[in-house]
């Protein structure tokens, strides 16, 4: 994690709870990805958008070069040209947190992120946080407190955690809830989410590894 | 006859133990594949292009710009000119094409002409609702008019609970392959056994021809057990692509709109009693709609069913607004609090501690020593004696604290099912299964069965479900499923068993009868020493693999599975009355589960089914707007669900007194998510003095009525 050499970190370190707050600012509100109700009838609506272009993403340490239209996301990328399917796409506008992945050491959004805007920078996705066959601390403690059920936020809970864990040392279950503020889970697995994350916290002797 | 009944309480290693579920670590390290994370070669994507109109006539479908753009493969118009579009989000038309972002492009380029006509979305107020408004009837027992005549106390309240929707996390969707006289599907469903059938009877195809496919479902909820219009429509376009597979999902707007809701409640209740608490009279009239076509209808008085005098009248509502589909523990919430509300409402008129109210009334519910037990040890865990206070914190300072109370009942008894388990030469064992793991724990409740069954460790059981090739097995809705899988699994193993104590007892100079598995062994019964190990005992079978079937049949389950469970939940909550915002402090759960397989998965689904309360009591509803008549609130920002921050404390009893444990599996997905709901509404009014008649409990609300309260 290269987190010291970008700019963006020298700020205080954000915790998931704050992203609510980065996110409103840039207004994540104003656009609709869909093509559902929100979506005005069509009036000779553009056939596409610019035209794709060469895009590099430096992934889990490892460099990955794409041709994307420029409006494709960062969680899109992944998802859908990559097959990087741990980010999971739920809300698809900044708000529950499925999408999580680590970009310079920081939590964000990927649904958020365009992959143009993601360049030059350490992305880190679930895939990245073990060696295959392995478990990340975060993961086992989530298997051993059953903190999921039908696990379609679980990567995303556990991204959130990784990072917050890499900077915090939680002292508490009211720390806990601060730090996982920014992910929503609808089968109701937060009791399981304390307990995984104090523990796993533990394991990574929080706050020291960032 | 081999033996199927459950090994006694005491003598289970694995069965109501805290196990952890087996595919946690695929889930947990995001290596698990959910359908929508499927990318297969030559994948198409599809989007659905919507009716932003509530009600209106389609009077063309312009698809020629559509068609012209580079990378679409195929367009299919479900609402062509003509059709009447009943409420927003109705599918007009299906784009396939080469990404997802050229296949919304495309959904946009169509031109749509609409005949916009009037629309009804709301309907919290009754009168407003006119024709649309269908009344059931009146239903009668007793004497009624006497009764509330002869009552010392009659307590009267408007009440109401909003339609919800299901927010599974994981959209509605599928991919899939038209592969010649095959059709190849991976739907997100909870029904793996049954979907195929329903897409071959919508495409009009022989039933056998759609193989189905699907590792694990991202949330179901009651709302994904049918093949929808996506799974039709996505399918009819790979084969107008050429046989490419198709992979169609509802963005959340969409997904929020028409992929199903839970139907509203509200109603006018009047409960009569004696000085004592006894109840003696209830009326209500009630109305609901759950859509176009109404929907909704609350049991009601909810488990007080025997009430002696009653009239009930419910009318069903139609609204332009997206259907319901069966939401956990369909009908339950909203009876439990239309019912458990107004009781509270009788015991503040009365001046009764509403547990003790609760009490007194239990021999008019079909479960009084279910209760007064589960009553008890929630009072207990809640420390309700010592925490109760008369209605109104009396407290000084703007922070009020609130007891709240509610019980409630499930039927949940297992489905059909089938299994087969085969124990092979080499030692290793297989369940297959066509049936799926919504997050309950399905697929570990099956090893479990298993590897009790066998004597051995739970990693030497593999088990195969989601797949429709496989012994069918019913859907997972109505907390159906725990039953049924425990029991067809349990006979399938106990009969393979039987055939592997045939083939070794020869060997072992023994009687099948004197056998039995235990700690990894056949070996004799009494005489440990006596035994082979189980790989030695498998290699007995030669080249011959065991492959033995079981059936729950839900008509004659044999005592290993049964129905109909009681549950009490308790809520402690604190209210600011200064900004009206309620926090949770406390829940206490307990419940009746049967015979329990996983002590672990099952708490969870407790934990989980509370937490939908909290969402339910304090944020979340569906808000239509009547001028556009389209959802608002579309959206995870808006649609508020609890945060890890929004829970406070839970703590869970499950039943397993012998009484309890007795019955053998029942289900308990439904009941966990139904009375904390209402106790949390019931703990705001303790709390605050006042009663907040529409849940959910939102600052606003809970102003408003303290608003009342000093007016």
């Amino acid at each position: 994690m290269s987190s010291k050499k970008d700019p963006d970190v020298s700020k205080k370190p954000r915790s998931a709870f704050s992203r609510r707050g980065f996110l409103g600012g840039v207004g994540v509100g104003g656009g609709v990805l869909g093509s559902g109700l929100l979506s005005p009838v069509a009036e000779a609506a553009p056939a596409s958008g610019p035209a794709a272009v060469p895009i590099t993403l430096k992934i889990n340490g490892k460099t990955q070069n794409l041709t994307l239209e420029p409006r494709v996301t960062l969680l899109d990328a992944l998802r859908n040209h990559l097959d990087l399917t741990g980010a999971k796409r739920v809300c698809d506008r900044g708000t529950c947190g499925a999408c999580t992945v680590i970009l310079n050491g920081r939590v964000v959004y990927s649904c958020t992120v365009l992959a143009i805007d993601a360049q030059g920078k350490e992305i880190q996705t679930i895939e990245g946080i073990a060696p295959a066959g392995k478990l990340h601390p975060v993961s086992a403690a989530f298997v051993q407190h059953d903190a999921q059920q039908c696990g379609y936020c679980t990567p995303g809970f556990v991204m959130a955690a990784k990072g917050y864990l890499d900077r915090h040392a939680p002292k508490s279950i009211e720390d806990v809830e601060k730090g996982l503020g920014g992910n929503l889970c609808r089968c109701g697995t937060y009791v399981g989410v304390r307990q995984a994350v104090l523990e796993a916290s533990r394991e990574m002797k929080g706050g020291r590894n960032a | 006859m081999p033996e199927y009944s459950w090994p006694e309480q005491g003598k289970r290693r694995l069965m109501g133990t805290r196990i952890s579920r087996l595919d946690g670590g695929e889930k947990a390290s995001g290596r698990a594949k959910y359908t929508s994370d499927l990318n297969k070669p030559d994948m198409l994507f599809s989007a659905v292009l919507t009716s932003p109109h509530a009600h209106a006539k389609v009077v063309s479908v312009d698809t020629s710009a559509a068609k012209a753009m580079k990378g679409v493969t195929g367009i299919r118009v479900v609402s062509g000119p003509g059709t009447e579009i009943q409420w927003a989000g109705t599918e007009i038309a299906f784009v396939a094409a080469a990404s997802e972002e050229i296949a919304r492009d495309a959904a946009r380029a169509i031109k749509v002409q609409y005949d916009p006509m009037p629309h009804l979305v709301k309907e919290e107020n009754l009168a407003a609702a006119g024709v649309r408004a269908k009344a059931a009837g009146e239903a009668i027992t007793g004497d009624p008019d006497q009764a509330f005549k002869d009552a010392d106390v009659v307590s009267e309240g408007s009440y109401g609970i909003p339609v919800l929707t299901h927010c599974c996390l994981e959209p509605h969707g599928q991919v899939s392959q038209w592969a010649g006289d095959k059709i190849e599907m991976w739907p997100s469903t909870q029904n793996v056994s049954g979907i195929g059938g329903d897409l071959s009877k919508n495409l009009e195809l022989p039933a056998t021809g759609v193989h189905v496919h699907m590792d694990h479902v991202g949330g179901g909820f009651g709302s994904k057990f049918n093949s929808d219009r996506w799974g039709i429509e996505g399918t009819r376009l790979s084969k107008e692509s050429g046989g490419k597979p198709v992979k169609v999902f509802l963005d959340r707007a969409t997904e929020l709109t028409i992929a199903g809701v839970r139907p509203s409640a509200f109603g006018r209740i009047k409960v009569g009693a004696k000085r004592d608490g006894t109840i003696t009279a209830w009326q209500s009239e009630t109305w609901a709609s759950g859509g176009f076509g109404g929907g909704g209808s609350p049991p009601l008085p909810y488990v007080f069913t025997t009430i002696p005098n009653q009239r009930k009248n419910h009318s069903a509502v139609s609204l332009n607004a997206g259907g319901a589909r069966a939401w956990r523990a369909p009908n339950h919430q909203q009876a439990c609090y239309l019912t458990d509300c107004a009781i509270e409402d009788l015991a503040a008129k009365l001046r009764m501690d509403p547990l003790d109210v609760f009490m007194k009334n239990a021999d008019v519910t079909p479960r009084a020593d279910v209760y007064r037990l589960q009553l008890k040890q929630a009072a207990d865990l809640m420390d309700w004696k010592k925490k109760w206070h008369a209605r109104g914190d009396s407290g000084s300072g703007p922070i009020k604290k609130g007891l709240g109370l509610a019980i409630h009942t499930w039927g949940g008894g297992g489905h059909a099912s089938n299994a087969i388990t085969r124990i092979s030469p080499d030692g290793s064992v297989e369940i297959e299964l066509g049936s799926q793991d919504l997050g309950t724990g399905t697929r570990t409740a099956i090893a479990i069965v298993a590897a009790e069954t066998l004597g051995l460790p739970l990693n030497a059981v593999k088990v195969k479900i989601g797949d429709n090739a496989y012994p069918p097995s019913g859907g997972s809705g109505g907390s159906t499923t725990i039953g049924g899988v425990s029991v067809s699994t349990r006979k399938a193993t106990v009969n393979a068993l039987d055939k592997l104590l045939d083939a070794v007892a020869p060997s072992m100079g023994l009687p099948k009868e004197q056998l039995e598995a235990v700690d990894g062994k056949i070996q004799q019964k009494g005489n440990a020493a006596k035994n082979l190990t189980w790989k030695a005992a498998c290699a007995k079978l030669g080249a011959k693999t065991i492959s033995e079937t079981g059936v729950n049949d839900p008509k004659n389950p044999g005592g290993l599975m049964s129905a109909g469970v009681g549950g009490c939940q308790m809520a402690e909550v604190s209210v600011d009355t200064e900004t009206g915002i309620v926090k949770m402090v406390k829940s206490v759960a307990v419940q009746d589960v049967g015979t329990l397989v996983n002590l672990k998965t099952a708490e969870s689904q407790i934990f989980g089914g509370c937490i939908m309360g909290v969402c339910g009591a304090l944020m979340e509803e569906r808000i239509m707007d009547q001028q556009t008549g389209r959802v608002l609130n579309a959206d995870m920002e808006f649609y508020k669900l609890a945060g890890i921050g929004d829970i406070g404390e839970i703590v869970v009893k499950i039943n397993t007194e012998p009484q309890f444990d007795k019955r053998g599996v029942i289900g308990l997905g439904e009941p966990a998510s139904i009375g904390l709901l209402a106790a949390i509404c019931n703990a705001v009014a303790n709390a605050i003095g006042v009663r907040v008649p529409n849940a959910p409990m939102t600052p606003e609300r809970v102003l408003a009525a303290l608003e009342r309260r000093n007016a």
